[in-house]
């Protein structure tokens, strides 16, 4: 598998703190991987995400060392307009990203400042508001959209520009659970069938779970976990800050008594479950 | 005894042609917990808004201890009412997080002594003490939340309104705050919390209100709701887990009770 990301002993610490937010890192992100980095507030995941598309060091100053690359090319050497056509950031709040007036030149805005020409301009918006599905707000202000809307068109801006790495910070934020849910297809949909690789960091793993080719757990500016995410969930991860998902919690604790295995999906652990049922009713 | 009493309430915001609370009647007892569900847009925080007065009423009254909020100010209404809202930067403003979290306190006229007694209990109580002299402005989701939460309970008002508390929270700030609400239950406070949270909602509250455009379409147990299939539907709201759980088991010939509300009842009801 091609290496897409590669951390090599990594440590930051921000300008103005007296702590390193990351440290120690190693690490290696394959092409097509779907990465959950979870971990608690503070545990370093946004600033990881930060390091991808060189907004750390240009934009968030302070120490760096180690190496950071991204499809071969060393990230601090690099502007950040060139790495974003390999990494495409999408953050919390919408709102911070979005500045035009209507959908159509919000999605359009890199492709702009990159200097498409015209006709190819309007070729890719016309593909990334197909995609999304979002005709219908093609001539609304993104300010007036709902939050899920927003986080949508938010994306498609930042899919324009043709980046192979999707890393977002919290999407799921300012959403409800069922524009959540929505956004999470859209996520394996974009992972499973156009190929992208996608890092995503946050704390909730049962929107992703079942999406997920593998789980980063950090905590305290280190990684402490990483592997499938079957493998991951049989640890405590309540201990590191991290909210379970109540299939596999549940499956956990019956363990415990009983010959349970850890499931990640509803079906899995109703067929579990009747299992165990027949044997102690017998 | 009815704390908050709402009848016949409409609300119509200025230019718009729709009513956006259409026909509210609510009545909410002293020490009860109340969690309000809906999706977006049905009108939840409008009604939230209407319990300090920060909007009054296009039609109908809202009544706060015995008293219409039509005849109070804001600032009255705010010593029994506090309302954290969902975005904490509308709500932050002060340059320390400590000048905010005692800002309605010297407001409301408390003592030096007993301001400072309280902001610091808070500041212990959220984990904010090390960002005592920091910006609130500059601080995470997650902090900006806390500080917010801890700006109104540091008053004590008797009625808590909690819009989407859980936002931005991890792990361990939401099972902080779950403790911190439970305590207050005990305290006798009434808690109004708005949510789409649902697991949240089961941990602090037993009543659900479920609005939809504007309109209560279900009011009553929150256990029973999570199993209203249908209901959840028309609001838009993803079934919890457990509910889930529940009835494919029992789709299955296996019946367990529904009473069950947490992971850890779960357990117990499965264990016997």
């Amino acid at each position: 598998m091609k290496e897409v990301i590669v951390i090599k002993n990594f440590s930051f610490r921000y300008e103005g703190t007296n702590f390193f937010s990351l440290k120690d890192i190693n690490l290696k992100i394959f092409e097509g991987d779907f990465v959950i980095l979870a971990g608690p507030s503070g545990c370093g995941k946004t600033t990881l995400i930060r390091l991808l598309n060189g907004l750390i060091p240009h934009f968030y100053k302070g120490e760096y060392k180690g190496e950071v690359s991204v499809y071969g090319l060393i990230v601090k050497d690099r502007k950040t307009y060139e790495m974003a056509k390999y990494v495409g950031l999408v953050f919390q709040d919408p709102e911070d990203q979005l500045l035009s007036m209507t959908v159509e030149k919000e999605i359009a805005f890199g492709l702009e400042n990159l200097g498409y020409k015209k006709d190819e301009m309007v070729r890719i918006v016309n593909e990334i508001i197909k995609l999304l599905n979002i005709e219908h707000i093609r001539y609304k202000s993104p300010f007036l959209l709902s939050g899920g809307e927003q986080q949508k068109v938010a994306i498609g801006s930042v899919l324009a520009l043709k980046p192979k790495i999707l890393a977002l910070d919290e999407p799921f934020s300012n959403l409800d659970l069922k524009s959540s849910y929505n956004l999470a297809e859209l996520l394996n949909y974009l992972n499973k069938n156009l190929k992208y690789t996608i890092i995503i960091a946050e704390h909730r793993l049962d929107l992703l779970i079942n999406y997920a080719s593998r789980i980063i757990v950090m905590n305290e500016g280190r990684i402490i976990l990483d592997g499938p995410p079957r493998e991951i969930l049989s640890y405590n991860l309540e201990e590191f800050g991290i909210m379970e998902p109540k299939i596999s919690k549940i499956s956990k604790l019956l363990r415990k008594k009983y010959n349970f295995d850890i499931c990640l999906t509803l079906e899995e652990f109703v067929n579990n479950f009747k299992k165990i049922y027949e044997i102690n009713r017998n | 005894m009815k704390l908050i009493e709402i009848k016949d309430l409409y609300f119509r915001y200025p230019f718009e042609e729709k009513y956006t609370l259409n026909n509210i009647n609510l009545t909410i007892d002293s020490g009860e917990s109340t969690a309000i569900l809906g999706p977006n847009g049905s009108g939840k925080t409008t009604l939230i808004k209407h319990l300090n007065g920060i909007l009054k009423p296009t039609k109908g009254d809202v009544i706060i201890e015995g008293k219409n909020t039509k005849e109070k100010s804001i600032a009255e209404l705010s010593r029994t009412v506090g309302i954290v809202f969902q975005n904490p930067d509308h709500q932050l403003f002060s340059n320390t997080v400590f000048e905010e979290i005692s800002f309605a306190l010297i407001n409301f006229g408390f003592n030096k002594e007993e301001i400072l007694k309280r902001v610091r209990s808070m500041l212990k109580l959220f984990d904010l003490e090390k960002y005592e002299t920091h910006s609130p402005l500059l601080l995470s989701g997650g902090e900006k939340k806390r500080v917010a939460i801890a700006s109104i309970l540091c008053y004590d008002p008797k009625i808590i309104v909690l819009d989407e508390p859980t936002i931005g929270l991890d792990y361990y700030q939401r099972k902080t705050l779950i403790n911190i609400i439970k305590n207050l239950k005990k305290e006798g406070k009434t808690i109004i919390t708005v949510t789409h949270d649902f697991d949240f909602a089961l941990e602090v509250a037993e009543r659900g209100i479920i609005l939809k455009n504007g309109e209560i379409i279900r009011d009553g147990s929150l256990i029973d709701i999570i199993y209203d299939s249908d209901i959840l539907e028309k609001a838009n709201l993803i079934q919890p887990t457990l509910a889930k759980i529940i009835i494919e088991l029992e789709k299955n010939g296996i019946k367990l009770d529904r009473k069950v509300a947490t992971v850890e009842e779960f357990i117990q009801l499965v264990i016997k």
